[in-house]
């Protein structure tokens, strides 16, 4: 066996490691450029309209003369359904983890997570498909509403789709935290219950928060499910049950039509902008909270 | 192109607009639109050289529908502006059961939506606009979907969809004035008072392909497939 590199082994080795380090690079230098890009058309929607107007602003009416480039509806109507859908995913999700990876037997183990994963594979038409044709009018009549394309929908059918994200990470989590945690406080007398809930959930806790926020971000960026279940309407949500409209169905839905470089064009680019830097933070800081997780191990 | 195999005719879609813009960018020979070019679109136009010549090649009635179990069967053009402005909200105030009214309109980017605006909304102010808590479908076919199994619904949408599941409204100029439904006739003849036409447009007076294709499509069979499409043919 060798136990010198020939010089064309080093050169090799050279070019090998380059490559790797300019594709890593590449992703980073893409996401940029993306950034900038949004940037350059979106920023020009503030000749049209001063920022506060924008971001604070009522009315979403942008075709009519003069346009109207409110998205306080839209930034809400986005929230309305992320926090809804948050709400049903988060316990639902941090318990089917804790269940799979403390409770279920080895086989029902499989089974669950082979299960949950399915539910990633459905695409969010068929979601929105679904919770339109099938959701909706139950929704309605259950409620006693007008329709039943709302917030509520929305997020029921949302909270399905972040489902397998936080459960995965959240089951990641909770398997990571070292037996000897769960072995000490059996020892000491607790219940399996009281291991779980004192210990293994409050040192799982920075992974599960990764997932739940994992899960988040999948569902603010969602497009097409929601613009088949919310109604779409741009006004100021008070309650789940009324329709919404959401940043993300607002560029799908308008952007079909608009010309290069005109207002309403640069207000869906600023939209997206807002869209951009909603969704970095929210992984970022999932990415923080894994990363600490990591460290803990 | 069944008749000339050798001169494929390829379309794309992109809506009223985006036609438009490839015409004067010379990136199509014909755009379709289902609304009259602005001054404005036709100034940019001429400064890029082109000269659009304008075709009404069918007409197209938009239906207002509502739910079949609905009693409401007329409406004026006053009376719709203030139901999808947000004015009326209850079935009640159009002598009809004690409902909230749930409005039904397409995306901005419709065609569709900008004529109905136009036509029915703007009213004497000029500047009417779809109430906020209007659900904006994301296509006629999911405006029809809606309508059918909402009995507060109302709704619009080109006559080509009127189906069973939906309750075409008859609608007059005036009050008092006579109601027409929308029907091939009434929009041929005028009296359906929300009928728009349909255009094509292409970059000066039409020579070659284009003028035989032109031709085709007000010859007999093409107004014929503009009929078996649900639209109206401008002649016989």
């Amino acid at each position: 066996m060798r136990t010198t590199t020939t010089p064309l082994q080093r050169i090799w080795e050279f070019f090998v490691e380059k490559l790797i380090f300019l594709s890593g690079f590449t992703a980073i230098i893409f996401v940029v450029l993306l950034f900038l890009f949004l940037l350059k058309e979106g920023l020009a929607v503030f000749k049209t309209v001063s920022p506060q107007e924008f971001i604070a602003g009522k009315s979403w009416y942008p075709i009519s003369k003069p346009p109207q480039f409110g998205i306080l509806p839209l930034i809400l109507g986005s929230l309305a359904v992320t926090i809804g859908a948050a709400a049903i995913a988060v316990p639902f999700g941090v318990a089917s983890a804790v269940y799979i990876a403390e409770v279920a037997p080895p086989r029902l183990k499989e089974y669950l997570k082979v299960g949950i994963e399915l539910i990633a594979a459905i695409p969010s038409v068929v979601i929105g498909f679904i919770g339109m044709v099938a959701l909706a009018p139950i929704v309605a009549n259950v409620f006693d509403l007008p329709t039943g394309l709302t917030a509520l929908s929305a997020s029921l059918m949302l909270a399905l789709m972040a489902m397998p994200t936080t459960v995965s990470i959240a089951e990641d989590a909770i398997s990571g935290v070292p037996r000897e945690y769960k072995e000490a406080a059996l020892a000491l007398g607790a219940t399996h219950w009281q291991a779980i809930y004192r210990v293994i959930l409050r040192a799982a806790a920075p992974g599960i928060l990764a997932a739940v926020m994992l899960g988040i971000g999948r569902v603010i960026g969602e497009t097409m499910a929601v613009m088949m279940i919310t109604g779409n309407s741009a006004q100021i949500p008070h309650t789940l049950l009324q329709p919404v409209r959401t940043l993300t169905a607002t560029i799908a839905a308008e952007m079909g039509e608009t010309m290069r470089g005109s207002p309403h064009y640069t207000a869906l680019f600023a939209i997206g902008i807002v869209l951009f830097l909603i969704t970095f933070i929210v992984n970022f800081t999932a990415d923080l909270f894994l990363r600490r997780a990591e460290a803990r191990r | 192109m069944a008749v000339h195999p050798d001169t494929p005719v390829a379309v794309t879609g992109g809506g009223s607009g985006t036609g438009i813009a490839s015409l004067v960018m010379g990136t199509c020979q014909i755009a379709n639109c289902s609304r009259p070019m602005e001054p404005e679109e036709i100034e940019l136009a001429h400064a890029s050289g082109v000269y659009p010549k304008e075709f009404i090649v069918a007409l197209d009635g938009i239906a207002v529908v509502v739910h079949p179990s609905n009693p409401v069967a007329q409406l004026t053009v006053d009376e719709l502006r203030r139901v999808f402005t947000g004015e009326i909200t209850n079935w009640q105030q159009l002598d009809g059961p004690d409902m909230g009214i749930v409005l039904l309109s397409r995306e901005v980017n419709s065609g569709t939506h900008v004529y109905f605006r136009e036509a029915v909304l703007s009213g004497d102010s000029g500047s009417g606009q779809f109430a906020s808590h209007a659900l904006m479908m994301p296509s006629s076919q999911a405006l029809a979907d809606e309508v059918s199994q909402n009995e507060g619904a109302i709704g619009y949408y080109g006559m080509a969809y009127l189906s069973p599941q939906q309750k075409a409204v008859a609608i007059a100029k005036a009050a008092g004035g006579p109601y027409i439904p929308p029907e091939i006739s009434s929009v041929q003849d005028g009296s359906y008072p929300i009928a728009r036409p349909l255009f094509m447009y292409t970059d000066g007076e039409p020579q070659g392909n284009v003028k035989q294709f032109i031709d085709f499509v007000f010859s007999a069979e093409g107004q014929s497939v503009v009929s078996e499409q649900g639209f109206v043919p401008v002649r016989e």
